[in-house]
């Protein structure tokens, strides 16, 4: 295999898992002080069940997420050394502040995990609070610093060098905000649907169970509210690709040509030999609408890039498709849940209700992968946006593929493993009515 | 400026040496001790390691951000012994949490312990291999070589496994005079003394051969640590605190076996930095990359100051309330419900 080829696998692999666990971290802890919270406030044994089953789940997934963090930091510069040579200087800051946060988060949820005998209930409580504060900002720097791949600034780029270094212009650049509120809702919303579907599939099991119902009652409350923001987030980051990287929203449109005014395409596939997109639906005016503001704006198309500086078109927008529409099922599903439980509450106790939760359980996470497939695909070749090629940047060691391999099984093996032992966590609670931990 | 984040840096790895090198430690414990030991080690680990490893990502952080090019030769030409380290780091830390969070008490505990003492014993090794290679100068200035030249020669003899051999003894040790403290029965107690006193005996031989062989080398570790007077007192202290330490576990004050020997692994380390100091990375072709010509533009090390100085006062009384919280208070509210 091409040694690009095996790092650039690597790297997505190392993504793709790490991803999933970084949004359960940013989102579980929240889940877990609510239903801690509730506990306190109503006095009710469900909820300090609920608090303490979740603290298990945060601890495993914690774990995971910590070691495959620790794994990407490293292969930032294993896989990318010339990147990180010219960018560890400039976007450095966010990841020292992310490690700040992060340190506060593993000490708070230390203090919350297991001393759950050993503080007062108000530290115990307020420690909680702290994982779910200091994991969101965590995630924003990290993804600040993502964002400044895409919309480099805070430097002059001269001679191959890079001068003038200005780390907190490169922090705070064009593309930050819209990146980290999309990632930070989507990261509430894709832990939160999978929360309820878990639940709702227990539920169906064990009929009006008070600990599955509370759950389902916390965390689709939460995620309700994420998938409705969540497309209003989407525009606002449209409009700035659209500015910023029009040849990302070219590919993610499948638009060839520069048209005034662009329609928008659904589904469809692409094809990059003949320039157009086959069995899509075209609404007409309305990309121009979506990407500025105006049904009869210009768009522009990917003509105005040379080919060679194409992302793989295909992989865009298909990865595009499959988000937006995951998030519309998601939205959907959380405006019939406020409709719901605001009227015609019986419809919440219904099987096709807690049916459908459970279909929705990976869907947030299916559309959090494609998202994120999007970012980084749709900015090929560039690792730096116009500034450097991902190739360049490349490790001169050869023989890549075997770390990819070991990378791919070690994760492969970790996915079915956490799978595993969560279905036995959950099997447990039924198990043993009690919910009993021999630690805490 | 870049004397103070140096500072911050040797901090860092020193305190990740003291307290995560321990974490490693206990899963080497469990290698030596098996099932006698296994409830106190974990019981001592679970709430701490992580905040632990974090020390470890301040150090790689404040690397990349203040020394780039110091971060990119090690990734570049130690790619190999820095992808098994962080190999390790996940075995480590996933197993661990498996087997503390598993409902179910079944037969698969034992592939999980299996994993986790295998994984503490390797990734210490190969960190003490990277350290050596780091030390012993034959990373090369350029990639222009065979695959064995430019990737596995700089790491890859006798020296750096000595000082792999050490570093994972060290762990070892700081762990068995650690856990004497959380001992609860005399039992354990006496398994883990007799530990200890195997891993001091080991640690004081593979110290002396890291001097032997760097004269082998061509290293001359005793002249240059000759040189410093810091680092002649760092390995006198080191040295005879020896006997003190051995006192204060044979009577059982285990808080200051555990102060003597965090005063010992610190003097290692900071006779280490002594030795090394300006210099990052002695590079096969005599040159150097020391912290002034490896150093990011000022404005990046400002700013890295900055967000050190809030980072600590945020992170050292955080940390210190934990260390309070599962370390010193009295132990007897571990209720089981």
């Amino acid at each position: 295999m091409d040694d690009f080829l095996a790092a650039r696998l690597q790297m997505t692999v190392s993504f793709v898992f790490h991803i999933v666990f970084a949004c359960i971290g940013m989102t579980m802890p929240w889940l877990m002080f609510i239903a801690e919270l509730k506990w306190i406030r109503t006095g009710q044994k469900v909820y300090q069940d609920l608090a303490k089953a979740w603290a298990k789940g945060v601890a495993i997934f914690f774990a995971v997420g910590a070691v495959s963090g620790t794994v990407l930091s490293f292969e930032l510069g294993l896989l990318w050394p010339k990147f990180m040579e010219h960018a560890g200087p400039i976007i450095g800051m966010p990841f020292s502040w992310e490690g700040t946060a992060f340190f506060m988060e593993a000490i708070a949820l230390g203090v919350f995990l297991y001393g759950r005998n050993r503080v007062n209930k108000r530290i115990h409580l307020i420690s909680g609070l702290v994982v779910g504060i200091s994991g969101v900002i965590s995630g924003i720097f990290v993804v600040a610093a993502n964002a400044w791949m895409n919309s480099p600034s805070g430097f002059d780029w001269v001679n191959g060098q890079a001068i003038n270094i200005d780390p907190v212009r490169a922090m705070f650049n064009e593309a930050w905000f819209q990146q980290a509120l999309h990632m930070t809702i989507a990261a509430f919303a894709s832990t939160s649907f999978a929360v309820a579907g878990i639940h709702a599939f227990m539920l169906l099991r064990y009929k009006e169970n008070e600990f599955h119902r509370k759950a389902i009652g916390i965390s689709l409350a939460i995620g309700a509210i994420a998938a409705i923001l969540q497309p209003i987030s989407g525009d606002i980051s449209a409009k700035n690709v659209a500015k910023l990287q029009p040849a990302k929203l070219a590919a993610m449109e499948s638009l060839f040509k520069t048209s005034r005014p662009a329609s928008l395409v659904i589904g469809g596939i692409p094809n990059e030999k003949e320039e157009k997109v086959e069995y899509g639906i075209h609404i007409p005016n309305l990309l121009s609408f979506l990407a500025h503001g105006d049904f009869n704006a210009e768009v522009e198309g990917l003509d105005k890039t040379s080919k060679d500086n194409w992302p793989p078109v295909p992989i865009v927008h298909f990865a595009f498709q499959i988000m937006v529409m995951m998030g519309m099922l998601m939205m959907g599903t959380g405006i019939l849940f406020l409709i719901f439980t605001f009227k015609w509450k019986e419809h919440l106790h219904k099987r096709w209700w807690l049916k459908m939760l459970v279909w929705l359980t990976p869907a947030g996470f299916i559309a959090v992968e494609a998202g994120w497939i999007v970012t980084e695909v749709g900015r090929q070749p560039w690792i730096i946006y116009g500034i450097m090629k991902t190739r360049e940047a490349v490790t001169p060691m050869p023989g890549i593929q075997y770390p990819f391999y070991m990378i791919t099984l070690i994760y492969l093996m970790l996915t079915f493993l956490v799978f595993w032992l969560m279905r036995r966590q959950i099997l447990a609670i039924h198990i043993n009515p009690q919910n009993s931990n021999i630690h805490d | 400026m870049t004397e103070f984040i140096i500072f911050v840096l040797g901090v860092a790895i020193l305190l990740y040496v003291l307290l995560a090198g321990a974490d490693f430690g206990a899963g080497i414990m469990e290698l030596v001790t098996g099932k006698k030991g296994i409830d106190t080690i974990s019981k001592a680990i679970a709430p701490v390691w992580e905040a632990n490893h974090v020390w470890l990502i301040l150090a790689v952080v404040i690397i990349f951000n203040g020394f780039p090019s110091v971060f990119t030769t090690l990734t570049i030409y130690l790619h190999i012994p820095l992808f098994i380290v962080l190999v390790g780091i996940i075995f480590r830390g996933t197993a661990f949490t498996f087997r503390y969070y598993d409902t179910v008490n079944g037969n698969y505990n034992k592939y999980y312990t299996l994993l986790f003492r295998i994984s503490s014993l390797f990734t210490p090794f190969f960190l003490g291999v990277i350290l050596g290679a780091i030390i012993l100068g034959r990373i090369p200035a350029n990639v222009n070589g065979t695959f064995y030249d430019v990737f596995i020669f700089p790491w890859l003899n006798l020296f750096t496994f000595t000082t792999g051999i050490f570093l994972t003894l060290l762990f070892g040790w700081l762990a068995s005079v650690y856990l004497i403290g959380e001992s609860s029965d005399h039992e354990t107690y006496q398994t883990f003394m007799k530990k200890s006193r195997l891993f001091l005996i080991m640690l004081v031989i593979s110290g002396l051969s890291i001097f032997l062989l760097a004269e082998l080398y061509g290293l001359s570790l005793f002249r240059k640590f000759a040189h410093s007077a810091l680092s002649i007192g760092c390995v006198v202290v080191a040295t005879a605190v020896i006997p003190l330490i051995w006192r204060n576990i044979k009577r059982r004050n285990s808080l200051q076996a555990r102060l003597l020997v965090g005063v010992q692994a610190a003097c290692i380390v900071t006779g280490w930095f002594a030795v090394q100091f300006p210099v990052m990375i002695f590079i096969a072709d005599g040159s150097q990359l020391t912290i002034w010509n490896s150093r990011a533009p000022e404005k990046t090390m400002f700013l890295l100051v900055i967000a050190l100085i809030i980072g600590i006062l945020l992170i050292f009384p955080a940390f210190a309330y934990l260390f309070k919280v599962f370390k010193f208070d009295s132990h007897n509210d571990e209720t089981i419900n």
